[in-house]
């Protein structure tokens, strides 16, 4: 059976069928294009070595959910120019789904597939937010 | 005093929906106690000793009579009828049940409050003087800009789940009251070297707690508009490699240091140059419209000179009035007004305590006197700001019965306490007792003023949220085996030339702690040439002279 995850604002089921590559695996060069591949904390996206117009996804793991390492790793993925598809995987729970849409992740497999339908009301636990970020690039003060 | 829009209100008021349902889904079992701890920490939520604890935010110690009216019946209606001043400039309850914060922080949300960050490892409450916009040696208010970096701050998606907690301080005057070269962040308002613009010079890497560091300079002069996408880079950097692996060695000074403070703010500049000029680049209107909340408020024009006869004669008829206005109120900007401090430093109270009919009274009195605003401080202490002179008689009357007017602003007694071993579970030991028996010890006033100005802050353990590294003396609890013990530092400093204390040797009992500030006194007095102050002396002497008599 395949995994289900949130993505989009939608419970779909994985149809990622590729590898997903370590940044080690990556780095030391791989063929093609639509690569896979999972950052780890430590790993900044400013060491991936390849164009990222040759990934189609890239997983973030949480090992636990106090390390925050991965936000900021989603949000430079996007100011870099980053399209397609950014996963959270690992340790974090729905109560950090906000906080991570508005990093730039679109896809969101939680630990606990149960929660899934539940879930999708934290995407919109706030209607309104001060910062600048990936998916309201103005901030409240420019919006006043 | 900065007022909601709508879109301030629909914030907080969806923070409280959204804490009640996580508070619901962990009461039913359904969010683990590790996956509620920084979500109930983020709202300012403790598991103490006791009880919970609820810090509130107090934003850069900001009040509206309004709002201390409303911490006054929550503390009635929750609590046990007191609140406690931090160090931080919040608020605390020390009781409520875990099950009533949600309405808590929906009471706090009717008077645009909250509690949010006022805990966990997340940008926390910017702190700034409280003598701000009435201070005579003030280049600009800072309140514009730590009311924009609230707004910044507040639910930033970004550093939530930071290594550790973040401070950051903000000071617009020439004498440094938001100490804060002891901050992650310190800013400090100035002008350009050459063209006199007003900029801000960025100093990061300070702090207290294990490891006592006062901050480096990183931007000698950063332009106005850029600071919010300058203090976003500094948190980028830290977000990404300050250490997680011991939580000893997550605050952002062991990176500054582990990195040299030229590599980090080459890291700073690096992330700069992406995010420098883009949306969260500030403009002029904006600043103009933030500026716009903190405008004067409707001073009269009063004739100085007759104010002050006036005043004179009063303190001329009562000496133990005259006392009060020498000893805690400081001379206002604007002529006929002073700046009243309010010690909540009285003996027999525990240091920054305040019941909730105090709480009531003040209020009354902040809006008869002092255009209906309260500040609190971050040596534990209220300001009332704009008081007429000729208002300073009945106002003084009126805080005598309250038990407001205790006359030691600046001295011995007006010490600053963490709650310590009495509530917060991870002291050493306790401290409110030994703040107590001190101020017993030293009771006498004249005794007091005679040692002048002296600042001892008494920390439970080396969190240090009493700031002991940066009182002239201070005093931190240790565990020896079980036991509860004192070590006593001296020459530390807040202000512009801050400094670390330093230790005096090995630490004493409890009982012993009033009987070793005497001996320091007396080193002091013995010592001190004409007008020196204790931290003078300390710092031509040095410890020598001191630890002779201490452990003589
Ligand atoms: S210094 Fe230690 S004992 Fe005191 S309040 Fe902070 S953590 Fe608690």
């Amino acid at each position: 059976m395949r995994v289900k995850l949130i993505r989009d604002g939608r419970v779909v089921e994985d149809d990622w069928d590729g590898p997903l590559l370590s940044l080690e695996k990556l780095n030391a060069g791989v063929s093609g294009d639509g690569l896979g591949l999972v950052l780890q904390p430590g790993e900044s996206p400013q060491q991936i070595g390849v164009e990222l117009s040759r990934l189609s996804l890239v997983a973030i793991h949480f090992p636990v959910l106090t390390d925050g390492r991965g936000f900021s790793y989603a949000r430079e993925l996007r100011e870099r120019g980053f399209r397609g598809e950014i996963r959270a995987t690992g340790e974090f729970t729905r109560d950090q789904l906000f906080y991570l849409k508005r990093c730039g992740f679109n896809a969101f497999q939680l630990a606990d597939e149960s929660q899934l339908e539940e879930s999708l009301a934290n995407l919109e636990d706030f209607s309104e937010v001060y910062q600048a970020s990936i998916e309201q690039p103005e901030p409240l003060f420019r919006r006043r | 005093m900065y007022q909601y829009a709508l879109q301030d209100q629909r914030i907080v008021d969806q923070r409280v929906a959204q804490f009640r349902d996580q508070t619901c889904r962990y009461l039913e079992g359904k969010i683990t106690e590790q996956q509620f701890l920084p979500l109930r920490l983020q709202n300012g939520l403790y598991v103490q000793r006791l009880a919970p604890m609820l810090r509130i935010a107090i934003p850069y110690g900001m009040l509206s009579s309004r709002q201390l009216r409303k911490l006054a019946e929550i503390s009635r209606n929750y609590d046990k009828g007191y609140t406690h001043v931090s160090t931080r400039q919040n608020m605390q309850i020390n009781w409520p049940a875990l099950e009533d914060v949600p309405d808590i922080l929906e009471e706090l949300a009717s008077v645009q409050m909250h509690a949010i960050q006022t805990s966990g490892n997340c940008i926390r409450n910017t702190t700034t003087d409280p003598y701000a916009g009435v201070a005579a040696d003030e280049l600009e208010d800072p309140r514009p800009w730590c009311e924009i970096i609230r707004q910044w701050s507040t639910l930033h998606p970004e550093f939530a789940f930071l290594p550790r907690k973040f401070k950051i301080a903000v000071c617009g005057s020439e004498s440094d009251r938001a100490a804060i070269h002891s901050h992650d962040i310190g800013l400090e308002l100035i002008k350009h070297p050459q063209d006199g613009r007003i900029g801000f010079k960025v100093l990061a890497g300070g702090g207290l707690g294990r490891t006592p560091v006062i901050g480096s300079v990183i931007c000698e002069w950063l332009e106005k508009r850029h600071l919010l996408s300058y203090l976003e880079s500094i948190m980028r950097v830290y977000n990404q490699h300050g250490r997680r692996d011991n939580k000893y060695k997550a605050r952002i000074k062991i990176l500054v240091k582990a990195m040299g403070v030229d590599a980090f703010r080459q890291q700073v500049e690096a992330e700069w140059a992406r995010l420098k000029d883009g949306p969260t680049t500030l403009t002029e209107e904006e600043v103009e419209g933030y500026t716009r909340y903190f405008t004067a408020p409707d001073y009269q024009n009063l004739d100085a000179g007759l104010a002050e006869r006036q005043l004179d004669e009063q303190c001329a008829a009562d000496s133990s009035f005259d006392n009060w206005v020498q000893r805690n109120t400081r001379p206002h900007r604007v002529p006929g007004y002073r700046i009243v401090n309010l010690s909540l430093k009285a003996t027999g109270y525990a240091p920054g305590d305040i019941n909730d009919h105090q709480m009531d009274s003040l209020a009354n009195l902040a809006s008869q006197y002092s255009f209906g605003e309260i500040r609190t401080t971050h040596e534990q202490n209220l300001v009332l700001a704009d008081v007429q002179q000729r208002d300073l008689l009945p106002l003084w009357q009126a805080l005598k019965p309250l038990g407001l007017a205790t006359p030691n602003i600046g001295y011995l007694s007006d010490l600053i306490c963490c709650p310590g071993g009495d509530y917060c579970s991870l002291a050493n030991a306790k401290s409110i007792p030994v703040a107590e028996a001190i101020q017993a010890r030293f009771a006498e006033l004249d005794y007091l003023y005679d040692l002048g100005p002296l600042d001892l802050n008494i920390s439970g353990c080396m969190n240090a949220c009493g700031h002991h590294h940066i009182g002239h003396i201070g005093v931190l609890g240790v565990d020896k085996k079980g036991e509860e013990f004192y070590q006593v530092s001296i020459g530390g400093n807040q202000g512009k030339d801050a400094s670390i204390g330093k230790i005096l040797g090995p630490s004493f009992k409890q009982d012993d702690m009033p009987e070793i500030i005497e001996k320091i006194l007396k080193t002091y007095l013995g010592l001190r040439l004409e007008e020196e102050t204790f931290l003078d002396t300390c710092r031509r002497t040095g410890l020598e002279p001191f630890k002779q008599n201490v452990y003589a």
